[in-house]
C-alpha cells in the first residue's frame, strides 16, 4: 500500500469483488472439495459415500503403482530440469558472446516457447515411430531396438527428450537476459583479473546468474510436474497401462478413467501439500541466500 | 623474423576457431529446435500413402494446399462441426478471452491493493496470492464437478473463467504499480483527480508496455491450454485446435489410411498464431517474462 492512498470505502471492495468471487468459486471451492472427498469413499456411480478417514491416503502410500509414479516423477523432473537448464545455459552463453547474428539466434532459439505441449508430443510420436521414425531409425542402427509405448524406459526416454526440447527456450530467454544485464564494468574488471574464459565464467558470471538460476530451477520443477501433461498424454496415447506417468497425470487417470474419486482427491491433496512446501522453501531460501541486484 | 609472424598470427587464428565453435553450437541448438517442425511441414506436402510407408523424408510433394484445404474445411469427428476454421475460432476466443479477463481483473485487484487504505488489505492479499501456488491441474477433478454443477460444460465461460482463477496477472501488476513513484498519485490528488480519473488517465496509460507484454504471455498460455479444454468440451464445435490434437492423434491410429498430411497440417496451424506473436513481439514478450516473473 502506498502512503498517499485513496480513502474511498466501497470502491476498493468493488474492484476486488470480481477477482475474489472467481477465485472463491473456481479455486477455493474445488480445493476444499478435494480435501473433503479425500476422506470419503464414493461408489463408482456417485450415489453414496462413506466417511473413511485416512483410508484413501493409507491405500495410496501402500500402492505399488503410486510409488512407481512417484519415483518416475522425481527422476523425470531431475532429468528434464538438469538437461534443459544445462543446454539452455550453454546456448545463452554462446549467444551472449557472438556479436554477429545475435538477434537472429535469439529469434531462432525462443519461438518453441509458443508450441503447445501436445503438439510437441505429436512430433515425438513421429520421430520415435517404430517402423520409420528418424530417431528410432538412428537408434536401430546403433543396435537399440527402440519401442515407444511398449518398453517402459524407451517411453520415459522419449518423454524426457520432448519435455527438454519444449523447455529449452524459456530457460534460454532468462539466462540470456540475465547475462545481458551484467554491467559492462564488471565484465571488464573480470577480463583484467582473470585471463581464462572458463575461470571468468565460474568466478564472475555464474554467481551473478544465481538468482536467475534459482528462479529457473523452481520454474522447471513446476513445468516438469504440471505442464508436461499434454506431452505425456499424447505420448502414452491415453493408454496408461504399463507406461511411465507423473503424479499429476495419475490424478487425472485415476479420477477420470478409474472413477476412483476418493483416491484421486487424496492424490490431489498430497500434491497440494508438496507444492506448498516447495513454495515455502523457495521463499525462505530466496530471502536468505540469494541477493537480487 | 619468422617467429614474430607466428606469434602474431597464432592468437588471431585461435579466436577465429573459437568463434566457429560458438556459432557451431548455436546452429546445432537452433537446428535441434527447428527440425521437428520442418518435418511436420515436409510430411504435409506428401501423399498419405507415402507417409504411411516411409515416414518423414527429404522429398517435397505437391499435397500442401490439398492438406491445408482438408485441415481447415473438412471435419474429422462425428458431428462434422470440428473443422479447422471452427477450432481456430474457438482457440482465438479462448486465448483472447483469457488474456483480456486476466488483465482486467488483475489490474482492478492490484489497483485496490496498492492504492487504497482498507481494513482487510492483508487478508485480501493472502486470499488472492495463495492461488499462485496451486495450478488447475492439481484440483482438476473437483473443478470439473463444479463447472458441471453450474451447467457450464461446453460453454466459452466454462472454458475461460476457471482458468482465470489464479492471481498471476494481479501479482505482476501489483509489483509494477509499487514501482511507480508516489509523487504521481500525490500530484494527481492535489490536482483534484479522483480514484477513477487517476486509474484511467494516469495508471493505465503508464502501464501500456506492461499490459502488452502480459497480453502476449497470457494469450499464448490460454491458446496452448490442453487438459482443461479436453475435459470440459465434448461438443465437437467447441474444440480448440490444441484440444483437437487429441483427435488428430486418435485418427492416426485408425485402421484406415492414417492422414499424416492433414494431421500435421492441423498441428502446424495450431502452433502458427502463438509462434508468430512471440516472434513479432519478442521484445515485449521477453520484457514481460523476465521483468515480471521474478
Amino acid at each position: 500500500m502506498k502512503r498517499a492512498a485513496f480513502t474511498n470505502r466501497w470502491l476498493p471492495i468493488l474492484l476486488l469483488v470480481p477477482q475474489i468471487s472467481i477465485i472463491g468459486i473456481f479455486f477455493y471451492w474445488p480445493a476444499i472439495h478435494a480435501l473433503r472427498s479425500s476422506f470419503y469413499l464414493q461408489d463408482p456411480f456417485g450415489f453414496s459415500e462413506t466417511f473413511v478417514g485416512f483410508a484413501n491416503y493409507a491405500s495410496l502410500f501402500n500402492s505399488a503403482s503410486y510409488g512407481r509414479a512417484a519415483i518416475f516423477t522425481v527422476s523425470f523432473t531431475l532429468l528434464v530440469t538438469i538437461l534443459s537448464l544445462g543446454i539452455a545455459l550453454l546456448l545463452a552463453v554462446k549467444a551472449d558472446k557472438v556479436v554477429r547474428g545475435a538477434k537472429t539466434y535469439r529469434t531462432l532459439l525462443m519461438w518453441v516457447y509458443a508450441v503447445a505441449p501436445p503438439v510437441a508430443g505429436v512430433m515425438g510420436l513421429i520421430l520415435f515411430n517404430q517402423s520409420w521414425g528418424p530417431i528410432s531409425d538412428l537408434f536401430k542402427s546403433l543396435g537399440w531396438d527402440f519401442a515407444l509405448g511398449v518398453n517402459y524406459y524407451d517411453t520415459a526416454f522419449a518423454m524426457v527428450l520432448i519435455s527438454v526440447w519444449k523447455q529449452i527456450p524459456v530457460n534460454f530467454i532468462f539466462f540470456l537476459s540475465g547475462l545481458q544485464s551484467i554491467p559492462k564494468s564488471v565484465r571488464e574488471a573480470a577480463m583484467i583479473d582473470n585471463r581464462s574464459a572458463a575461470g571468468r565464467f565460474w568466478d564472475v558470471t555464474f554467481p551473478l546468474l544465481a538468482p536467475t538460476g534459482f528462479f529457473l530451477l523452481i520454474t522447471n520443477i513446476t513445468y516438469s510436474l504440471f505442464d508436461t501433461f499434454g506431452i505425456i498424454d499424447t505420448v502414452v496415447k491415453g493408454e496408461p497401462g504399463n507406461n511411465p506417468m507423473t503424479l499429476v497425470y495419475k490424478v487425472y487417470v485415476d479420477g477420470f478413467r478409474g472413477n476412483d474419486l476418493g483416491g484421486s482427491s487424496a492424490q490431489s491433496v498430497v500434491l497440494m501439500v508438496l507444492v506448498l512446501a516447495m513454495t515455502v522453501f523457495q521463499f525462505r531460501l530466496v530471502e536468505r541466500r540469494i541477493h537480487y541486484t | 623474423m619468422n617467429t614474430e609472424i607466428v606469434t602474431q598470427s597464432a592468437p588471431r587464428a585461435r579466436i577465429k576457431l573459437s568463434l566457429v565453435f560458438d556459432h557451431g553450437i548455436l546452429i546445432l541448438g537452433a537446428a535441434f529446435l527447428i527440425l521437428p517442425v520442418l518435418m511436420l511441414l515436409q510430411m504435409s506436402t506428401m501423399p498419405d500413402l507415402f507417409n504411411m510407408k516411409n515416414g518423414p523424408s527429404f522429398a517435397i510433394g505437391d499435397q500442401l494446399d490439398e492438406n491445408f484445404r482438408k485441415a481447415m474445411f473438412e471435419a474429422d469427428g462425428f458431428s462434422g462441426e470440428n473443422t479447422g476454421v471452427q477450432m481456430l475460432w474457438n482457440s482465438l476466443i479462448l486465448g483472447l478471452g483469457f488474456a483480456a479477463g486476466k488483465i482486467v481483473l488483475g489490474m482492478m485487484a492490484a489497483y485496490a491493493i496498492v492504492y487504497f487504505r482498507m481494513r482487510f488489505a492483508t487478508f485480501a492479499f493472502w486470499i488472492i496470492f495463495t492461488t499462485l501456488l496451486l495450478p488447475l491441474e492439481v484440483r482438476i477433478l473437483p473443478s470439473y464437478e463444479i463447472v458441471q454443477q453450474l451447467g457450464m460444460l461446453n460453454t466459452y465461460q466454462g472454458l475461460i473463467i476457471p482458468l482465470i482463477a489464479s492471481a498471476t496477472a494481479t501479482f505482476f501488476f501489483r509489483q509494477y504499480f509499487r514501482s511507480i513513484p508516489e509523487e504521481l498519485v500525490e500530484a494527481a490528488r492535489i490536482d483534484g483527480a479522483g480514484p477513477f480519473k487517476f486509474f484511467i488517465d494516469i495508471l493505465v496509460p503508464l502501464s501500456r508496455t506492461m499490459i502488452a507484454a502480459m497480453f502476449i504471455i497470457m494469450f499464448v498460455y490460454g491458446w496452448n491450454q490442453y487438459l482443461w479444454p479436453t475435459m470440459i468440451t465434448t461438443d465437437e464445435d467447441m474444440f480448440t485446435l490444441v484440444r483437437g490434437i487429441k483427435q488428430i492423434r486418435q485418427s492416426l491410429e485408425g485402421t484406415s489410411l492414417p492422414e499424416y498430411g492433414r494431421a500435421n497440417m492441423l498441428a502446424l496451424i495450431a502452433i502458427l498464431p502463438p509462434v508468430l506473436i512471440v516472434i513479432f513481439f519478442q521484445s515485449w514478450f521477453v520484457k514481460g517474462l523476465t521483468e515480471s516473473d521474478k
